[in-house]
């Protein structure tokens, strides 16, 4: 007996030596990535679901040879993790937030760097009657109606807009107490929202580029669009390297001086979706 | 019902043109998991296997502690590796949030109490069986939880196999430390997770089905391992 437990102490302390031999290739291997020329891009959900950052990464890489890794979150998040020092560049789209974040000293300089546009979208059938050119008066006939109406909650850009929209019509329903229960709050990303308002049949605003790539529409279309209220404009800045020192300052302003240049503004132009162009470069070197 | 049976055609078509970036994606998810795995075992063995034979003041509470652990949200567990991985943290000079790394480690404390928690259960039951004939050998306590490790490789390893599977499967925490980086910390669970986002439900319960078809194999190779080595050792 006890020959066979010192041979399984000893099989046991080889089985262990592999283990961990194992594991340290696996950990060595893992971060198999070139930690050089990356720099990490805080961006919103709408640019990467819209497949526009599939698109314009690649082209950036072949123009500056530098490979840019995005995170995609709300414009809220996204900015937060500039504040932590999490990122090299935010781009986003919120511009009260944006200019709030220069304020405080995490940016350098916001460039303006390409716009889209939001829409309404809603149920085919349009029970609120809300299709037309002007938003503030679909929201107020949505909210007349009780329509179901889907809100991202989240604190991203479009979320910031809708709240916007709503209080230029005078209604606040995030605010109301208790809460009106046709105003549904999913506290998820633009595509979450859709698939939820998808499965309820309920209005919510969109970025055109997600809706345009969204695939689960159920029901719904686009009910109201082309007012110049739903212009959303995007921009894009260097968290500062005075507040974060390790932020790759050189190669975070490379990227930004190639989106804004004219290069980089016509492959923005160039993304379309079943022929559609989904953003407006709209850079104008300023002083 | 036809949307899943497309999913179905859809994963294999997938499978079948053999695309190289969802094979890196399938390539990461394994690794980091069983990485994953790996660490949570070589801690959460002997760790259970201590708290099973050792008497010490409050080895209640531990255990109690252990097994609620079973039930970490997996979101809390993202949400402290980011604070601590991030820049603004303590371990942010580290420079490794948004990386495979990352995940690992977040994937780690995740398995860790699942490992832990039941190989205590399994080593304290063996304890109680073997302790006499054990201490007659003048094995103390400690010595001895090597010894009971080993002599239930076999219970144990699927208590592997649940750590793994809690790995592959976690979403929430590796969305977080990991940040879903196309070709960087993309994995099956946050890729499945955008796919769902761009409302492209075929494509992701597709990718659903690739995972469960990689956790499927590679429970099917243990199994395999475990039966040959039942007949050729004992």
């Amino acid at each position: 007996m006890e020959q066979v437990v010192a041979r399984a102490l000893s099989r046991l302390s080889f089985a262990w030596i592999a283990a961990s031999v194992v594991a340290a290739v696996l950990l060595a291997s893992s971060p198999s990535t070139p930690a050089q020329d990356f720099i990490t891009v805080a961006s919103t959900t709408s640019t990467e679901q819209s497949g526009l950052f599939k698109h314009l990464l690649p082209e950036a890489r072949k123009a500056t040879g530098i490979e840019v890794r995005v995170v995609a979150v709300g414009t809220g998040q996204a900015l937060d993790m500039g504040r932590r020092g999490d990122a090299d560049v935010v781009f986003v789209h919120d511009l009260v937030a944006e200019e709030r974040f220069l304020a405080e000293g995490w940016g350098v300089k916001r460039y303006p760097v390409m716009y889209n546009d939001f829409v309404i979208v809603g149920p085919k059938s349009d029970p609120a009657g809300a299709k037309g050119n002007d938003v503030i008066a679909a929201l107020k006939k949505i909210a007349a109606a009780q329509a179901p109406f889907a809100s991202r909650a989240d604190n991203s850009g479009t979320h910031a807009a809708e709240l916007r929209y709503w209080k230029m019509a005078g209604i606040e329903p995030a605010r109301m107490n208790p809460k009106a229960a046709w105003y549904r709050e999913t506290g998820s990303g633009m595509g979450p929202t859709l698939n939820t308002a998808s499965g309820m049949n309920a209005y919510a605003l969109a970025d055109r580029g997600t809706w345009l790539s969204f695939k689960n529409r159920g029901e719904l279309v686009i009910l109201v669009e082309g007012d110049t209220k739903l212009f959303n404009q995007y921009g894009v800045m260097l968290v500062n390297p005075a507040k974060h020192p390790h932020v790759k300052k050189e190669l975070g302003q490379k990227f930004i001086d190639w989106i804004v240049s004219p290069a980089g503004q016509a492959t923005i132009a160039a993304y379309k979706i079943e022929g559609e162009q989904l953003f407006f470069p709209n850079y104008k070197p300023q002083g | 019902m036809h949307d899943i049976l497309s999913s179905f055609a859809l994963a294999l078509s997938l499978i079948a043109g053999g695309d190289a970036e969802l094979w890196r994606i399938v390539a990461l998810s394994l690794e980091v998991s069983l990485a994953s795995a790996v660490f949570a075992c070589a801690l959460g063995l002997p760790l259970g296997g201590l708290v099973a034979v050792r008497e010490f003041p409050g080895r209640r509470v531990v255990i109690v502690a252990l097994n609620a652990l079973l039930g970490l949200p997996s979101v809390v567990v993202g949400l402290v590796v980011y604070l601590l991985l991030s820049r603004a943290g303590p371990l942010g000079s580290l420079g490794i949030l948004f990386t495979p790394r990352a995940i690992v480690l977040a994937q780690t404390l995740l398995v860790l109490p699942i490992v832990a928690a039941l190989a205590r259960q399994f080593v304290e039951d063996a304890w109680h069986e073997y302790r006499e004939q054990l201490t007659s050998l003048g094995v103390s306590a400690v010595r001895a939880v090597p010894t009971l490790l080993w002599d239930l490789r076999y219970s144990l390893l699927t208590v592997v196999l649940a750590g793994f599977g809690r790995a592959a499967s976690e979403v929430g925490a590796v969305m977080i430390v990991g940040g879903n980086i196309d070709g960087v910390t993309r994995v099956m669970t946050t890729a499945i997770a955008l796919e769902t986002s761009k409302g492209d439900l075929p494509l992701a319960l597709g990718l659903g089905v690739i995972l469960l078809s990689m956790v499927l194999a590679l429970n099917a190779a243990a199994y395999a391992i475990r039966e040959w080595s039942a007949r050729h050792h004992g």
